[in-house]
């Protein structure tokens, strides 16, 4: 037991390192990136693009890639390490955690050669940008009941619908769709997935503001947009197993992240004295409740290095990789609540905190809702029986459906 | 990145739990909690034969000379068959602080015979409800003899001999003293877990010696407690992980409205809820298994966040265990009480974990101002 580099994974370790430290500058001691950050506007889109660029033009883009598309043909134990050692260094936002998280690896694992040589290349180089079109008023947690419709016109299909919560669809080229080519087959095998040109004519981004004030999701609506046969990935019909790959990809990424320093962060705050002189850490209550924050703050960190240990030996974590999104996303919402109480009434002046917790919430609803999780992980891990179900077996269109949320 | 055991010590890991999977079921343990057996002659007779007993004791003093990892993983399967026997007193507390602290001819005098079974240690330190700190113990030791009384002694009423706090000139101390010998009187106490007993000692000018320097005990201590946290939490974490199976297995098997209980959401959720909290605590006491066999400096923290982490799951893992089996979770006939006791023992009797998360804030700011 140890938490040695194997001789191949420090040289590898030292080179990621040694391109870093030429072309971007280190964080200082204690300072970590933000696992929250997201490019706000055009200019943090472009120093986005420019470093993926940059990346790219050396060989260290989309590491695990095939090499004949531009990637590196590296281990997800290569990616891990490339990803620690990245976080070390003043970096721009990250724009491309959908495209490369999500889009790529779906388009790797389901596309044709072609439709690889189009956009994969162009993914590495950070030259375009994608988004996910998967959500829609009626359809979130329960994404197989999305009503978007695709038809078969000649050698194209025509889609018609709205979208919604698409992040970064505002500067998106290319976006990944799921859509119903027939209402009348049962809900799941109904579904057909595409890529879709942002650019294209009736395509119409909305933006959608975030409780923070944030500008980082939209809706989307299609009218007639136009999408060639050729921009189908995998058979009519197959889209929900085709868009399971991009939701596994999605629950990694964002499982990864982790990492957050918020526990370091709380700690400091509770070290300062208060005007009367004494410290929050110095009462037994506060102790008692940082005391329990450490210890689940490190049993994440202990539980990612379980999940590094299984990439360092070649395996893929399952779904049980599910448990960091799940007890991060409440817990980083209790140590801002904490950290907001324990400044008293000044709590409610805008800070890093007050920015925390109204960001958070967001983590506890994207990529699959808190209790979304506990049901893969109950039926995925522990084998429980799967939810009753009111739709089974039914022709989509005579699914009884609610109203839709926005 | 290797943060995980060796093939070795699964198949170590292995061998034990197929041992024990054959020779101790649930119903040893139920024989030692509803008799006044004190634990299993058989069980331990057996333990020993294996070496489990000696695994972290040098083969200079007759042990297997494996380390802590192989200790754990043992752990973590007499855990899972909540086995009646006094491991944890006399392999992670009287053997771990002769490792730490005694001398050449105390470790030739008593290691061999704790390798073997022949010897039971334990480790006395508290007195009275409410007390944590070593330094506040009140029995004294003057002129090698010792007098005071300790409560509660796990496995005291049989244990052969003790480490027992004590104030000598120099304070507090670690003294080591013969239970079989003049000046010591035994007092069985119920304990909320029978089969894992407990007594009250007193010492009248009992003959002791001293373990470590005179005035190191408090700090001894310790170190002893830390390095048996993390050994108890495999302990904790295989009763824990044990009792998961069994209540996963019931609800999947139980019926109620025409459907499995396992089905019901809430039920799915809270299993969900408590596997993650049983893995944060695997991972947690990783670390500290970590730390412990590579004596880091880490391991003054890592022990903290071994115990409070697993002795918080395996408490929820009990506390959830009974609520769902319904009735019959509340009978004694079913084994549900066996968990939900030994969760709470396993809990209190290293210092509970309140006093576990002041420690940790403590040991968290000594290691920022290092
Ligand atoms: C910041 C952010 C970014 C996002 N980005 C994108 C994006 O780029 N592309 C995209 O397609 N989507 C995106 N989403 C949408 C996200 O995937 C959905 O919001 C999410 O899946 C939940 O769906 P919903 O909002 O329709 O809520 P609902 O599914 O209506 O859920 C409402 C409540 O019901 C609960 N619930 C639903 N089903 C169950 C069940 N079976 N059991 C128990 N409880 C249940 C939910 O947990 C939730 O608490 C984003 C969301 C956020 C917050």
């Amino acid at each position: 037991m140890d938490f040695n580099d194997t001789p191949d994974e420090a040289t590898f370790r030292a080179q990621a390192r040694s391109w870093l430290e030429t072309n971007a500058k280190p964080l200082g001691d204690g300072e970590r990136r933000g696992a929250l950050a997201e490019p706000e506007d055009r200019e943090a889109v472009d120093r986005s693009q420019a470093w993926q660029k940059q990346k790219a033009d050396a060989g260290w883009a989309c590491i695990t890639w095939p090499k004949e598309y531009g990637g590196r043909g590296a281990t997800p134990m290569q990616a891990a390490i490339w990803a620690q050692e990245e976080q070390c260094f003043e970096v721009p936002p990250n724009i491309f955690s959908i495209g490369i998280g999500m889009a790529g690896p779906t388009i790797l694992a389901h596309g044709t050669d072609e439709q690889k040589e189009k956009w994969i290349p162009k993914l590495i180089t950070g030259e375009e940008i994608w988004c996910q079109l998967f959500s829609e008023p009626a359809a979130g947690s329960d994404l197989a009941g999305l009503r978007t419709t695709a038809v078969r016109d000649g050698e194209d299909w025509l889609i018609n619908g709205q979208k919604i919560w698409t992040s970064g669809a505002h500067w998106s080229d290319w976006g990944v769709i799921v859509a119903r080519h027939d209402p009348s087959a049962v809900k799941h095998a109904g579904l057909t997935y595409f890529v879709v040109d942002m650019h294209a004519p009736g395509v119409e981004v909305r933006p959608i503001t975030t409780i923070n004030g944030g500008r980082i999701f939209n809706e989307v609506f299609f009218s007639d947009v136009r999408i060639p046969d050729a921009y189908r990935l995998d058979a009519v019909g197959n889209g929900w197993r085709v868009a399971i790959t991009t939701l596994m990809n999605e629950r990694a990424s964002i499982g990864a992240a982790g990492g957050d320093a918020m526990i370091d962060e709380l700690l400091a705050l509770a070290s300062e004295p208060q005007p009367d002189g004494s410290r929050p850490l110095d009462n037994a209550a506060v102790r008692q409740k940082l005391a329990d924050f450490y210890v689940r703050s490190k049993g994440i960190e202990n539980a990612g290095k379980r999940i590094l240990t299984t990439l360092s030996k070649g395996g893929l974590p399952g779904p049980e990789a599910s448990l960091a999104k799940l007890v991060a996303g409440s817990l980083m919402q209790e140590l801002a609540d904490y950290a907001i109480g324990l400044q008293g009434q000044a709590g409610v002046i805008q800070s890093s905190w007050t920015d925390r917790y109204l960001s958070i919430p967001g983590i506890r609803i994207a990529g699959g809702t808190d209790e979304v999780l506990r049901n893969i992980i109950s039926e995925r891990v522990l084998g429980l029986p799967p939810e009753a179900r009111a739709d089974k077996g039914l022709p989509f269109k005579d699914i009884p459906s609610g109203p839709p949320n926005a | 990145m290797n943060f995980d055991f060796s093939e070795d010590q699964k198949l170590l890991q292995q061998t034990a739990r197929d041992y024990l999977a054959e020779n101790a079921p649930l119903a040893a343990c139920r024989a030692v909690l509803e008799s006044d057996q004190p634990y299993s002659r058989e069980l331990w007779q057996g333990a020993a034969e294996l070496g489990w007993l000696g695994t972290a004791i040098p083969e200079s003093y007759g042990g297997a000379g494996f380390g802590q990892l192989e200790l754990a993983v043992i752990a973590e399967e007499v855990g899972r068959a909540l086995a009646p026997i006094p491991l944890a007193s006399s392999t992670y507390l009287a053997t771990e602080a002769l490792l730490l602290a005694g001398s050449d001819e105390q470790k030739q005098r008593y290691l061999p015979r704790l390798a073997t079974g022949e010897a039971i240690g334990t480790l006395a330190l508290t007195e009275a409800a409410g007390q944590n700190a070593t330094e506040a113990v009140r029995a004294s030791f003057h002129d090698g003899k010792l007098s005071g009384a300790k409560q509660p002694v796990p496995d005291g009423g049989v244990a052969d001999f003790a480490v027992v706090a004590a104030q000598a000139s120099a304070g507090t101390s670690l003294v080591l003293l013969d239970l079989t010998g003049d000046g010591v009187t035994r007092q069985p106490l119920d304990s909320i877990d029978p089969s894992r007993p407990v007594a009250g000692l007193r010492f009248d000018a009992a003959p002791a010696e001293l373990l470590g320097a005179e005035g190191e005990g408090a700090a001894l201590a310790s170190r002893v407690l830390d390095r048996a946290a993390v050994l108890m939490a495999f302990e904790q974490l295989g009763s824990a992980a044990r009792a998961f199976d069994i209540t996963r297995e019931f609800t999947l098997g139980r019926f109620a409205f025409g459907r499995p209980v396992a089905s019901f959401q809430v039920i799915k959720h809270r299993l969900a809820d408590l596997w993650c909290e049983l893995e944060l605590a695997r991972s947690n006491s990783y670390y500290g298994a970590w730390a412990l066999s590579n004596d880091a400096p880490e391991l003054a923290v890592a022990a903290c966040l071994s115990r409070i982490s697993t002795s918080e799951a395996f408490d929820l893992a009990t506390v959830e265990m009974i609520q769902m089996h319904g009735g019959v979770g509340y009978t004694w006939e079913y084994d549900c009480h066996l968990f939900y006791r030994r969760a709470k023992f396993d809990a209190a009797i290293l210092g509970s974990t309140s006093h576990w998360r002041d420690q940790l804030i403590t040991r968290i700011e000594a290691q920022a101002a290092a």
